[in-house]
């Protein structure tokens, strides 16, 4: 009777989690696979025919290969944006952590600050203008790792925070302090957190569609969210596509959640408790 | 952060030992470590955010500025177009952040359970958090079309007539704010996860030896114990709500009409429309209104959270 409980909740549990979070991802999947008339109804059937090869260079090759080119845009940006956050981030989070005072009391604010406020927008177009950064992906950069800057820190901080400060003075003692005690001693023990900071910056990055929209305006040079935005209004007839569109840009994501699920989880947990 | 001493001490350090311990920080923990982030900080993110205050009270080309004092905040408050952003913008963190607060806690206690299948369904509810939130934006648009989206056609299966969930004012917002459940849930419950794992057993047993059940379980134990995850969860999900943009923007770019426009998607069509003026005005409008309920909400929460 146990045992049938238990098979029960269990049933109950998956039936109701595959009703909520399944139906929506087999719907994009099974989009992504239709013909471009059958993708038009917009409803949940299974396809009538198996265009996926089809689709998907359509989807590629569409507007002159822009999908391939934003690609690139959004590997470039994720990849100098995130490696920017965890050099600065440690780096700050490191003297935070030991030297208290004005200043780091100071910094521990802005921190905060950065955490909770809003960023103003067309001042910081004006600001990207002044510096000759707008519309440009070195200047989109420079925003992600401001604005991401407050969560890496708080991350970096804590696990600091665990590292016994005798190990400084140890190493002080070898004659080893400033950036060298940082990037010798320091800087290689940071690597758990390291990842953690990697891959959750990495996915937030990726997904990011207000800055990119704000600040790397135009098909020229726009990253994977905005070029699926713009595909949806140009290209509404072709649901398809479309779905293919975010079938290939949820890939990435999914490839990091299988691979460093538990990592990914213990960041976004440890984040929001040390905030 | 507490300073910490090297080793026991009494009374207070002679002053050689004093300066010679602060000379040592220096060459230890250099300010300059703090050089790259504190320049891209104070230039990218610190600079707008006190000049937007200047902004706002301008009517500006990017080029140049005209001062009208607060005529731009005037106009926020005159046009109901403007004025609507505002209500919808505290419905949409407010309902956010109750339902991913109630939900996630359920969700939390579910998956802590006895479950088999626990791994995996804590790897459904997350997983929606890691995508983009256009591509779901574009997703539940499509479930939720009026005739043929999945969530209609289920609804007249047990006979309900469902409305046009995003063409009709009245159930816009609300529908954008339960896919933004759907989509954030997944961090609530593994905050809510983390937080009853962190539980002492003993209060379980403790509360077996009296002869409770399951619901003296969670009203006595669970309940009160994961307060500090409840602190992160209404934290976090407040501040995202009342940021909140992209899924707005790509299910109803505001509409039907204005009725569900929030005061960031304002910020974004001000912008659009070339009135960088008051586009910064609703910035520091949303600035003003973050911190008027965060900083309270946080000081609140964190008293809660030392008593108990």
């Amino acid at each position: 009777m146990r045992a049938l409980k238990r098979f029960g909740a269990d049933g109950i549990a998956l039936l109701l989690a595959t009703a909520i979070f399944l139906v929506p991802f087999s719907f994009m999947l099974l989009t992504a696979v239709k013909d471009r008339v059958q993708s038009a109804d917009l409803d949940f059937a299974w396809p009538t025919s198996w265009p996926v090869v089809q689709n998907f260079v359509e989807v590629i090759e569409a507007r002159d290969y822009v999908l391939l080119r934003a690609y690139v845009n959004s590997t470039i940006l994720t990849v100098v944006s995130v490696a920017l956050l965890v050099i600065f981030g440690a780096m700050a989070a490191f003297v935070l952590q030991r030297r208290a005072g004005k200043i780091g009391k100071m910094a521990d604010f802005l921190v905060l600050s950065g955490l909770i406020i809003p960023p103003a927008i067309v001042p910081t177009i004006w600001l990207l203008q002044g510096l000759g950064l707008f519309k440009t992906l070195p200047g989109l950069i420079l925003v992600e790792v401001a604005f991401n800057l407050s969560y890496a820190v708080l991350l970096f901080r804590a696990f600091i925070a665990a590292i016994p400060r005798e190990l400084d003075e140890a190493a002080m003692i070898d004659g080893c302090s400033g950036l060298r005690l940082f990037f010798r001693v320091i800087f290689p023990l940071l690597r758990p957190v390291t990842i953690t900071v990697i891959l959750t910056s990495s996915v937030a990055v990726f997904n990011d569609f207000v800055n990119p929209l704000y600040f790397l305006p135009g098909d020229e040079n726009a990253t994977v969210q905005v070029t699926l935005y713009n595909f949806q209004s140009q290209y509404n007839t072709q649901w398809n596509l479309l779905f293919m569109d975010i079938v290939l840009i949820t890939i990435p994501p999914l490839l990091l959640f299988v691979f460093f699920n538990r990592k990914i989880v213990a960041g976004m947990t440890a984040g929001a408790i040390k905030g | 952060m507490t300073k910490q001493h090297a080793g026991p001490r009494t009374g207070p350090a002679p002053a050689h030992e004093k300066h010679v311990r602060a000379s040592k920080q220096r060459a230890a923990y250099p300010y300059t470590l703090y050089l790259p982030a504190a320049v891209v900080y104070l230039v990218i993110f610190l600079v707008p955010t006190v000049m937007a205050f200047y902004f706002a009270l301008t009517r500006w080309t990017l080029f140049d500025s005209t001062f009208v004092g607060l005529q731009n905040f005037r106009d926020f408050f005159a046009e109901q177009n403007l004025r609507i952003g505002f209500a919808n913008t505290l419905f949409y963190a407010v309902v956010t952040s109750g339902l991913k607060v109630v939900l996630g806690l359920l969700l939390g206690v579910l998956l802590t359970s006895r479950l088999r299948l626990r791994g995996f369904l804590r790897s459904v509810v997350f997983f929606p958090v890691l995508v983009s939130t256009v591509a779901v934006g574009f997703t539940f648009s499509a479930l939720l079309r009026p005739d043929t989206g999945l969530v209609n056609r289920a609804l007249a299966l047990v006979g309900i007539d469902g409305p046009d969930w995003l063409g009709d004012a009245g159930t816009a917002l609300l529908s954008v704010a339960l896919v933004d459940v759907w989509k954030g849930v997944g961090i609530a419950t593994v905050i809510y996860i983390a937080g009853i794992l962190s539980i002492p057993r003993d209060y379980y047993q403790a509360v077996a030896v009296d002869g409770g059940g399951a619901w003296h379980r969670f009203r006595h134990v669970t309940l009160p114990l994961s307060w500090p995850a409840t602190y992160s969860v209404i934290l976090l999900s407040f501040i995202g709500g009342l940021r909140s943009f992209d899924l707005i923007w790509t299910m109803t770019r505001g509409g039907p009409g204005f009725t569900s426009d929030t005061i960031a998607s304002i910020i974004y069509k001000q912008y659009q429309a070339g009135f960088f003026g008051l586009s910064t005005a609703g910035n520091v409008i949303l600035f003003v209104v973050v911190t008027a309920i965060v900083v309270p909400l946080n000081y609140f929460l964190g008293k809660r959270q030392a008593a108990l």
